[in-house]
């Protein structure tokens, strides 16, 4: 049964037209993942409602079903990866269509799992501890591809979700830190989030960077280690985000305002702990993720099985959907992933792509409706807070992109054009 | 001069709606044609067959798979990207309501992909419609059967003649602001309770 939160006096719900911006009904497209809960928990526990907005939440197959539904007018507002407007306004990929954000649904949920058989290897080829850290993981791994390599064993093939995917410049940047060529050394391929547990079961892949709750559907089964969770990486790195056209944000102020209100105040819901269980409930049910209530409630927790062995670990904030303004779109990730496009040749590097790449995150239109923001620029420094460091000790520093990529030991071949169009 | 026969993959999860797909490309005078049910080995596929129109059911959770194949040029030597005609939105927004999509190599003239879309997306709308036809005449049948049902129980327990029975359930259907399958229904389940 799902909740819903009580309707008294001031809940009353406002008409849902008002100033000629036509009826608000959103059609907002989603991929279950436990990263949508703000948009979810907005529907069903009536945030929305309290602001007359109706959220109309229609579950997607593919990320570029989303993408073209957004872009041809079937959805007006989408659950979408953060990397997906940046590429959009970058001209990347299939059917780009300009889109923005005004609104980030969060940090955290991501983890990368690899096959127990792999994992198995690390032990024996590099001794590794069961406790060992996200980089000695890695580090195992590169030994183990080392061994493969002089024994002639094919590449061991790696699943994350879309090319411009938060998880595909995760897994990147982990198996580099490890020393570990993504392009050469493995092979990287696509499967789509729900199938990633089955697909690594079957021996189809050899290991997954997704979000929750995948990586604990394959842990808990028994075939799969988790190696790394997305906090190890970069406790910042920019997630999920909701997208929508910039012609129509434009057109419908104050519609977007309300949302954004109507999301705040269930990103503040969702993050605390004695919400879970009621949104545990309602992401567990088939109309959004369709997995195992349990595993939703110790995802939401950050209490991770590891493996089927019992190996545990608690990691604090594995989502943090509402506090130290997790949902303000700020354009420095814009730009961090901009630089992460151009590190593995997806992009090219110069003005124009800076300007494009950060004017899909949009803060001007998160402060003009929640009337805040965090204290620090815009466009600074990432990664040189304690708690909030790179794996590798890198510090991104979007003023010097070009010196940023160039200091990665491990990068494409393409990115090396950054360096003739430094500016 | 006729344009040089186009080589054209048809992704469909569906048999049945991928051999119609097939066949409308072939009166359309395409015999270059190939249908695959599942993307077991589309990879390679893609690389030996070089084809020049990609049509995919967009109920396939593999787009983003194919979306990934085509960013990397050790794949395909030849760019593809998703077929998008910014003068003509109605074609793309017909088209994925109808749920269909198609990928192009770069270069190929718009009108020649035009003309397969269109006759990809009225396919696809004639198969959902006969899906949905096919499911009515179903139901239809089934409402048939249970009232067929309720009548005869009506006769035997009543001592009602078929006209009487049938006006007897139409007549309760109209006051209670019900269908009249609905009503044999209950007749029938309540039925099996008392008997």
């Amino acid at each position: 049964m799902m909740t819903k939160i009580g309707q008294s006096g001031s809940d009353l719900p406002t008409p849902a037209r008002v100033n000629g911006e036509g009826p608000r009904v959103l059609r907002a497209g989603f991929i279950p993942l436990v990263d949508a809960s703000v948009l979810i928990a907005a529907a069903e526990f009536g945030f929305a409602r309290k602001e007359g907005v109706t959220l109309d939440l229609v579950k997607d197959v593919s990320w570029a079903n989303v993408r073209d539904r957004l872009a041809f007018r079937q959805f007006e507002i989408a659950h979408m990866l953060s990397p997906m407007p940046v590429a959009s306004m970058l001209g990347l990929g299939s059917n780009p269509s300009p889109t923005i954000t005004p609104f980030s649904l969060g940090q955290g949920g991501n983890a990368i799992t690899l096959s127990t058989r792999l994992f198995e290897r690390m032990r024996e080829i590099a001794g590794i501890a069961e406790n060992a850290t996200a980089l000695e993981n890695a580090e195992a791994l590169a030994k183990v591809l080392e061994v493969m390599r002089k024994r002639g064993e094919p590449l061991p093939t790696l699943g994350m979700t879309y090319p411009f995917s938060s998880h595909n410049y995760e897994f990147r940047y982990w198996l580099a830190a490890g020393g570990i060529d993504p392009d050469r050394d493995v092979k990287l391929v696509v499967v789509p989030p729900p199938m990633t547990s089955d697909a690594l079961a079957a021996g189809a892949i050899d290991g997954f960077c997704v979000g929750a709750p995948w990586n604990m559907v394959a842990s808990e089964r028994g075939v799969g280690r988790i190696v790394a969770a997305k906090q190890d990486i970069w406790p910042s790195a920019p997630e999920k985000v909701i997208g929508m056209r910039p012609d129509w944000a434009e057109s419908r102020p104050e519609t977007v305002s309300r949302l954004l209100v109507a999301l705040d105040e269930a990103a503040r819901w969702c993050d605390r702990p004695e919400n879970h269980d009621a949104l545990a409930e309602a992401l567990a049910s088939p109309r959004f993720i369709a997995a195992p209530v349990d595993i939703i409630r110790h995802v939401l927790a950050g209490q991770f099985s590891l493996d089927a062995k019992g190996n545990r670990r608690i990691i604090e904030d594995y989502f943090t959907f509402h506090r130290g303004f997790a949902n303000y779109p700020r354009p420095s990730h814009a730009l961090w992933l901009y630089s992460q496009m151009i590190r593995w040749g997806q992009a090219e590097f110069n003005e124009r792509g800076l300007r494009a790449a950060a004017s899909a995150y949009r803060p001007d239109l998160y402060r003009a409706a929640l009337g805040t923001g965090p204290a620090n620029a815009d466009i600074g420094i990432e990664g040189e807070r304690d708690g909030d460091r790179f794996m590798d000790g890198h510090v991104f520093d979007p003023s010097n992109i070009a010196a940023y990529i160039e200091n990665f030991a491990v990068r494409s071949p393409l990115a090396d054009n950054a360096e003739r169009h430094e500016i | 001069m006729r344009a040089p026969d186009l080589t054209i993959l048809v992704m469909d999860e569906n048999a049945i709606r991928a051999s119609i797909i097939e066949e409308g490309l072939r009166e359309a005078g395409h015999s270059n044609v190939t249908v695959i049910h599942e993307v077991q080995g589309v990879a390679r596929i893609i690389e030996t067959l070089k084809p020049d129109v990609i049509v995919i059911d967009i109920e396939n959770p593999n787009r983003d798979m194919m979306e990934h194949l085509f960013q990397l040029t050790r794949t395909v030597s030849r760019p593809i990207a998703m077929f998008v005609d910014r003068s003509d939105t109605a074609l793309i927004e017909a088209a994925m309501e109808a749920g269909v999509s198609a990928y192009v190599v770069d270069g190929l003239k718009k009108e020649r992909v035009k003309s397969i879309l269109d006759m990809a997306v009225s396919r696809f709308n004639a198969f959902s419609r006969l899906q949905r036809e096919l499911a009515e005449a179903k139901s239809a049948l089934e409402e048939r059967k249970v009232i067929e049902r309720a009548k005869g129980i009506l006769m035997k327990m009543r001592g009602l003649s078929e006209e009487e029975a049938f006006a007897l359930l139409r007549q309760t259907a109209m006051n209670e602001k019900k269908k009249m399958s609905e009503i044999a229904q209950s007749v029938v389940t309540a039925a099996g309770l008392l008997m």
